[in-house]
């Protein structure tokens, strides 16, 4: 881990991995796209309007999973002030509340159709919707604080806050009421859904796993960039 | 232990010379139950059963708006610095300044939630699990909120932030701490579940929740 925390060591690999991952990207979301919206099979209940699924599960998924990724960062950083992790968890934040939009805005045109509403407070979207608002919420500490260090930190804090509170908010939030519903794939007696839903959702996961890697390359080569652009204009301002 | 009762001392008198304490929290926790039938309008059946939902959500809009002074004057004079230098661990002065703000916001604001319940048609049995769930819930909101207040102390705009991170944070103690004022009237025990695991987030925010405070504290002074 501390032998690629050197950015211009991280800057070498990175460049060499990004094509590789632009193009897996690319393959994998134009195979699981044709899949899950031309050769999956249509429900009998609902109709067309399942293919939504194959959008919106792996969003959700990926919401859970960037803000894990943010809060390991985090962690990361605030230990062992590990140069790149805050870079880490910044840029990974913004993309983790793409996903987690995507998912809301997905979950709800799927809702309106088959519950009969845009919005229901149903648990797991009352769930998400405060992961999205934690999300808001690390994101603006990023932009209201000027002095950099301080603003990783603080960030750092508020992150890791987030991650304990999240399980939290899940296991209340089901308290509360729950219509959605439950897990289908991740379960222990098998997946109960059938192979030919199955595997343009696996395919579709992996996509957006893949996409997520490289935008999340391309936004940490961007902020380390800006980061040496910065330290140029102050050293030009000085001398 | 008498730099703790020294230091909760300290900002109760604090608290009570300057003003702004419980008197003015008390004042817009009545100002937010007047407006609320004026917004949903005067049906005495419908406020009845909105009323203990109402109550907590004033609640935790009260304890915001108040929390981010638990550390702002201190941060403005100097002495929330010379607080993290001190022998004594910042943890435990987290700890003390929240048990101040406890005692003269969250307490006051938990001890009246009937009488403004009143003025919201609440049922006369709801009154006690009412109270009881604001009073072992409201350190819980003390708590969490003092950690936004380390975060933001001394942030220009700290404001809006403020209220951003935390609000969410409070979702879980609203939730169960309706359950335990409304989910009562089926029988006649007090201690439901949803009152156990209100007592569960109380103590388990006074575990954590200095923790991150001290350490947000101490990331404004590197």
């Amino acid at each position: 881990m501390f032998k690629y925390a050197n950015p211009t060591r991280f800057m070498a690999l990175s460049g060499a991995m990004l094509p590789w991952c632009t193009a897996a990207t690319v393959a994998l979301l134009a195979a699981g796209l044709y899949m899950s919206l031309v050769t999956a099979p249509t429900d009998y209940q609902q109709g067309e309007t399942v293919r939504i699924m194959f959008i919106h599960v792996p969003a959700a998924w990926m919401a859970l999973c960037v803000y894990t990724v943010m809060a390991i960062a985090s962690a990361v950083a605030l230990i062992w002030r590990h140069p790149l992790a805050d870079v880490a968890a910044k840029t990974a934040a913004p993309i983790g509340a793409c996903f987690t939009f995507l998912a809301l805005v997905t979950g709800s045109l799927w809702g309106k159709p088959m519950w009969g509403a845009w919005w229901v407070w149903d648990a797991r979207l009352t769930s998400v919707l405060v992961l999205f608002l934690l999300y808001l919420g690390y994101i603006a500490v990023w932009q209201t604080i000027d002095e950099p260090v301080k603003a990783a930190r603080i960030a750092a804090i508020v992150a890791l806050v987030g991650f304990v509170n999240v399980p939290i908010i899940k296991f209340s939030v089901e308290w509360w009421n729950s219509l959605h519903q439950p897990a289908s794939v991740l379960r222990v007696d098998g997946p109960a859904i059938h192979s030919s839903i199955l595997w343009p959702l696996l395919i579709m996961a992996t996509a957006y796993t893949v996409l997520f890697l490289t935008l999340h390359l391309v936004a940490m080569r961007g902020e380390i960039l800006s980061r040496r652009v910065r330290q140029l204009q102050l050293a030009r301002l000085e001398g | 232990m008498s730099a703790v009762l020294a230091l909760i001392r300290r900002d109760l008198l604090l608290s009570y010379r300057l003003g702004g304490g419980a008197g003015t929290a008390i004042g817009f926790f009545l100002v937010v139950v007047t407006l609320l039938p004026l917004g949903l309008g005067p049906d005495n059946a419908l406020l009845g059963r909105i009323a203990p939902g109402a109550i907590w959500v004033a609640l935790l809009l009260s304890v915001l708006l108040s929390v981010d002074r638990v550390f702002q004057s201190d941060y403005e004079d100097g002495s929330l610095e010379l607080m993290a230098l001190a022998p004594m661990s910042l943890e435990l002065v987290v700890i003390c300044k929240t048990a101040a703000h406890w005692l003269t916001t969250g307490l006051p604001l938990a001890l009246s939630a009937p009488l403004f319940g009143l003025l919201l048609n609440l049922a006369p049995e709801t009154m006690l699990p009412l109270v009881l769930s604001t009073v072992i819930g409201s350190p819980a909101l003390s708590f969490i909120g003092t950690v936004g207040a380390a975060l933001t102390v001394g942030i220009r705009r700290g404001g809006l932030l403020l209220s951003l991170l935390i609000l969410p944070l409070y979702v879980p103690i609203l939730i169960f701490g309706v359950s335990a004022a409304t989910g009562l009237n089926a029988g006649p025990d007090l201690l439901t579940p949803s009152l156990m695991v209100l007592v569960a987030l109380s103590l388990a925010s006074l575990v954590l929740c200095p923790i991150a405070a001290a350490a947000a504290i101490r990331s404004h002074f590197t």
